[in-house]
């Protein structure tokens, strides 16, 4: 909220320059954003008063005027606006004046006459928006003076960032009162004027849905003058606290609103038809609100009706049939309090936040409304004429007023230190509260604008807030000693991830939503949870792999130059469940470029498949359990299907390896690449060290080399050989893979390497001829291995 | 006979001279042994002056054979110190040819590194495992009870239009706090607890200074006497140790459902030294985190009695203190996973 230091000022004026006013304010927890000028600096704009006007000789639309800038003086003017008239005041940028942006206004020929200085509309001179016309300024203002002066612009803005707790600082009252809390200086509250009443014209008003709305006041205004205009210096108020200025009724109600924080509502009472009512929508009820909106209200949603439908929507904004406009004679005001949880429910489905919406779901002090509505008259009155009617009050129940106990040891328990009796007591009857002693403590009534105060927390809270949290001291908690639970069975993520990064892969973190393309390019059997309201559409669904991110991530580095790439992210992916959603952690890398860095004596060469097999391989090892690895042939729609494995753990499959389909290289616009994904729960287990006697008899070598057909793989030929070898197989080496000269094609060798040993006694040679027989024979009936010569 | 011992005597003096001059000039092992040989071998010059030894008197024998003896011993023992020596240089000349580039780059040498934000997270778990707490993890993906309600954020709660929820639909979110896991773990656990939650959070909202995706670290303490002031006392010190510098620390009154009293937390700024500059919009204070005790409603949800129990929970944002460890600029790099920025971070 912004809020204007001189208006602030009027309501109460602590010795304490803005600067440690903000300060205060800020350790008291209505942070001060930033404190901002409210004008440039305007040297030599002063209140011009337009003493006559001609017609320029060589221009249409343009004015020569005698401006009048006092001490008897006046300047020739050349002037293009369409509102200039004579007898108003409006500013005047003399010779040498720099207006905001840099323009310097000099003595000039404009179409051959010379104009001595610039009337000036409030755009030009960054006093907001309008730059339609010259700025009308107050008759009242004294012609020559400076324009500073005469709208006080020697003025800034606090921006406050209000926490949502406190909607009764909405407001320049509330805001005072709490800096009078802060710093015990006086407050002046303006006394509430009754103002007379001069017409007996009222609009009946019909509280039906009590609940949502339990107090509502309203008056007419009659006989109102149509040429009033809203003053320099309530518009300047309204400018500094970011409202624009519209029309004199509704500048009014903002007005008052930005002042005792009581939004309210005027309607043109000769567009009203019957009574007001304020009830909840029933089905296809329809208005078309302020700003242009047409709106079919949720049936339910709070309206205020008359007899033909629905003319504003309760607390959030009018509606545009029954506006005042410059025609309105009479208006109708309202100055209710709706329940806040109802206002911000309809905030919520109807997506449309407003200044006075804003109060009410924050809540607004349920006594004000009378005062703000009196408030509103005696303005409005001195503004516009006008009549008032009497008030009209509707009120349904009445609001016991809330005790909350303070318990003087639960104050102490709560902060960990003494607060004095007498602290607790000036501080709460500081802030407005009324407080009775207790044998333990306090009760108390806080104010009805502090609403926000309802349990012994709050009061606490509020104690400690204006006691100072600085004056609570730091103290390290004494606390019971706890040994920390260190199951050895489990593998750490951080040693996952430290394992990858020594073997050159860069951890990177990106975003869990992805591109629901490329999701289903990369995972098509995967249902991915989709977002309602996603940042963008290509980061709308969650990722059911982490590859689409770790190829984009590819994709953005290699576009940067970077040739080799090897990345790595831990993080999960979420799949749509049938009843709930499943979030899995995952590690998961791309490698692609050369297998190791650029390096003198060894030949370069892409990355393949049997490099990353090896990192995951290194991964799967660091668990103590590689055995119960496996590795698959499997296709996946992402990967080449003959470079793909799926990993197993036992009987589950815990991830993929395998090389990018080409398809997708191409689509991507990448290279060759690597991918793997894994998942955590099963690397994360770790196998307790049992210890086995090590042999003390010597081990027996023997190397095979057979030739099998290209199908046979490397683990069919393994898991023969340990089947047939049995414990005495204590090492097996595949060493070399053959293909050429002396194999026929379609075929291919393996060069194996077994190493036998018994636990408690020498093998004998003979024995290990046996096995070895044995073993060739198996291979050669099991998958038609033939030994090379 | 005293000409012949005289005779024998320049012989040998001759000979042995010739020989270590010989031996002098050798270069190369195999010359020492072609010496050896030539002079101290069976048919040796020496060892043949041996047999005219026998040739002399008896009185004269010992003293003469003794001469041939030394002259044969002290010719062995220098070329046996040649051939040490010319073994050393010939050592030294191999070794000579053997030299290498040592300047020239190892193998394998590349490692790879963390991404600035795991690094941050780690030292944060890292400090708060030596104060004793536990780390806790729960689902990203949410519903609206644990985001929201049980942590007294109700649906007509002016805080939820400042959350910025994505949602899947009317009740299951992207979680925008770390703070549900409060909720499960204590659903779960009873006092004392003393637990930190990492993890992804999500806000809908991107701009130069937020990301859709960004990280907290949670905290949660609950006991019979957990006051604000070891709030304070714990919060300060972490403040501390996470930056290596005693920091001036400000707790300000805040707001947060979840707890009562609230606070942010202000250091003083790291980049300017609290004298004021942009990054702490002159104020020569950051805000980097918001903390509270834990409010009876929440402990309400959780079953959990709060006349018996306090507790306080605290909330940081890792990447806000990871820009102010390292001197990041610009919140988005974190997730441009550009690996000259990531690099930066070994």
């Amino acid at each position: 909220m912004k809020l204007s230091h001189q208006w602030l000022r009027e309501w109460v004026s602590p010795r304490l320059d803005v600067r440690a006013l903000a300060e205060r304010l800020t350790l008291a927890g209505l942070e001060v954003g930033a404190i901002d000028a409210v004008a440039p600096p305007l040297k030599d704009v002063v209140v011009g008063r337009v003493r006559s006007t001609s017609p320029h000789p060589n221009a249409g639309h343009l004015m020569l005027c005698d401006v009048e800038v006092g001490r008897g003086k006046s300047l020739h003017v050349v002037c293009g606006a369409p509102n200039v008239a004579v007898g108003m005041k409006a500013p005047l940028a003399l010779p040498g004046a720099v207006l905001p942006g840099g323009r310097r206004v000099e003595v000039a020929a404009i179409q051959g006459v010379d104009s001595a200085g610039m009337l000036c509309s409030a755009a030009e001179l960054g006093l907001g928006e309008n730059a339609a016309g010259l700025l009308v300024l107050d008759p009242s203002v004294r012609v020559g003076a400076p324009l500073a002066e005469a709208l006080q612009l020697d003025d800034v803005t606090l921006d406050l960032e209000l926490t949502p707790n406190r909607g009764d600082c909405l407001s320049v009252a509330g805001v005072a009162r709490e800096v009078a809390a802060l710093t015990g200086a006086r407050l002046n509250v303006p006394p509430m004027r009754k103002n007379p009443v001069r017409t007996r014209r009222r609009v009946a008003v019909k509280l039906i849905a009590k609940k949502e709305c339990p107090h509502y006041v309203g008056r007419t205004v009659l006989n109102l003058h149509a040429s009033a205009a809203t003053p320099s210096w309530m518009q300047e108020r309204l400018r500094r606290s970011g409202v624009r200025s519209l029309h004199p009724i509704v500048d009014v109600t903002n007005y008052v609103m930005l002042e005792l924080g009581q939004p309210m509502h005027a309607f043109d009472l000769g567009k009203l038809r019957g009574a007001i009512q304020v009830r909840k929508a029933g089905q296809g009820e329809s208005l078309r609100l302020l700003d242009g909106r047409a709106l079919t209200a949720p049936v339910g949603s709070l309206l205020i009706a008359d007899d033909r439908g629905p003319i504003a929507l309760a607390g959030i904004m009018g509606g545009q049939d029954t506006a005042v406009s410059n025609e309105t004679r009479g208006a109708f005001l309202e100055s209710a309090f709706f329940d806040p949880e109802t206002i911000a429910l309809h905030v919520r489905s109807l997506g449309i936040q407003t200044e006075s919406s804003q109060r009410f779901e924050r809540g607004v002090d349920p006594e004000l409304q009378v005062r703000a509505l009196e408030r509103a008259t005696e303005l409005l009155v001195a503004i516009a004429g006008g009549d008032p009617g009497p008030i009209t009050e509707t009120k349904s129940g009445r609001r016991a007023p809330l005790i909350v106990p303070l318990r003087r040891a639960r104050l102490e328990r709560l902060v960990g230190c003494a607060v004095p009796a007498k602290k607790v007591e000036q501080v709460l009857k500081g802030l407005g509260m009324k407080v009775r002693k207790t044998a333990d403590g306090w009760r108390v009534v806080p104010p009805s604008y502090r609403f926000d105060i309802r349990i012994e927390p709050d009061l606490i809270e509020e104690t400690v807030r204006l006691f100072g949290y600085s004056n609570v001291p730091a103290r390290m908690p004494a606390m019971q000693l706890v040994a920390p639970e260190v199951p050895e069975s489990r593998l750490e993520p951080r040693r996952l991830r430290a394992l990858l990064i020594d073997r050159d892969y860069q951890e990177v973190i990106t975003y869990s939503f992805v591109d629901p393309d490329l999701q289903k390019l990369i995972d098509p059997s995967g249902i991915p949870m989709t977002l309602a309201n996603p940042i963008s559409a290509d980061m709308s669904v969650m990722r059911t792999t982490l590859w689409p991110s770790l190829l984009q991530t590819l994709r953005y580095n290699r576009n940067r130059q970077l040739e080799r790439v090897r990345l790595f992210e831990t993080g999960r992916r979420y799949l749509a469940g049938l009843e709930e959603p499943k979030e899995e952690a995952v590690i998961a890398g791309v490698a692609s470029g050369t297998a190791g860095a650029e390096q003198w004596g060894v030949a370069e060469r892409e990355v393949d498949f049997y490099d990353v097999k090896g990192d995951i391989e290194a991964l799967l090892a660091l668990g103590g359990r590689s055995e119960e690895f496996r590795f698959l042939p499997a296709g996946h729609p992402a990967l080449h299907p003959g470079q793909s494995a799926a990993i197993h753990f036992g009987e589950e499959q815990i991830g993929w390896v395998g090389v990018l389909h080409p398809g997708l290289q191409a689509r991507l616009e990448l290279g060759p690449a690597v991918l793997f994904e894994l998942k955590l729960s099963a690397l994360g287990q770790r196998r307790i060290p049992a210890f086995a006697e090590v042999s003390r008899f010597p081990a027996i070598r023997r190397d095979l080399a057979i030739v099998v057909s290209e199908e046979t793989s490397a683990q069919q030929v393994v898991e023969s050989i340990r089947r047939v070898a049995g414990n005495l197989l204590v090492d097996l080496e595949l060493f070399d893979v053959y293909r050429g000269e002396g194999i026929d094609s379609g075929r291919k060798s393996f060069a194996l390497g077994l190493t036998f040993q018994h636990s408690s006694r020498t093998l004998r040679e003979a024995e290990v001829d046996a096995l070895m027989t044995q073993i060739i024979s198996t291979l050669a009936g099991e998958v038609g291995a033939q030994l090379r010569h | 006979m005293a000409e012949a011992i005289e005779s024998l005597q320049q012989q040998l003096a001759r000979l042995l001279a010739e020989a270590e001059a010989a031996a002098a000039n050798v270069a190369d092992v195999a010359g020492i042994e072609n010496l050896r040989v030539r002079y101290l071998g069976k048919k040796g010059l020496l060892t043949e002056q041996l047999k005219q030894v026998g040739t002399l008197s008896p009185e004269d024998r010992p003293r003469v054979g003794k001469w041939v003896n030394d002259a044969k011993d002290r010719l062995t023992e220098r070329l046996q110190a040649r051939r040490t020596e010319l073994e050393t240089a010939a050592q030294r000349a191999k070794l000579g040819r053997e030299q290498i580039d040592v300047t020239l780059p190892g193998r394998n040498a590349q490692v790879g590194g963390l991404h600035p934000i795991t690094r941050t997270l780690e030292r944060l778990e890292q400090i708060f495992l030596g104060m004793g707490f536990a780390v806790a993890d729960g689902p990203e993906i949410e519903d609206d009870y644990h985001n929201f309600e049980a942590l007294n954020i109700p649906a007509s709660h002016p805080a939820r239009t400042t959350m910025d929820t994505f949602y899947f639909d009317a009740h299951r979110l992207l979680r925008t706090h770390t703070s549900p896991v409060q909720i499960r773990y204590m659903k779960q656990h009873r006092p004392p607890l003393r637990i930190v939650v990492p993890g992804r959070v999500y806000r809908c909202d991107s701009d130069v200074t937020h990301t859709p995706m960004f990280h907290q670290i949670e905290g949660l303490m609950v006991d019979e006497h957990v006051t604000f002031a070891d709030l304070k006392g714990v919060l300060s010190e972490f403040l501390n140790r996470f930056f290596e510098r005693e920091l001036a620390v400000r707790f300000r009154p805040s707001y947060f459902p979840f707890t009562e009293p609230s606070a942010e937390v202000d250091i003083g700024c790291v980049i300017c030294g609290a004298k004021g500059c942009r990054v702490c919009r002159e104020t020569g204070w950051l805000e980097v985190l918001g903390c509270g005790m834990v409010h009876p409603e929440v402990f309400r949800h959780v079953k959990i009695d709060s006349e018996r129990y306090t507790g306080f929970a605290f909330g940081l944002g890792v990447e806000r203190v990871a820009m102010l460890r390292y001197g990041v600029n610009d919140l988005r790099l974190f997730y441009e996973n550009d690996l000259r920025f990531l690099r930066q971070f070994k």
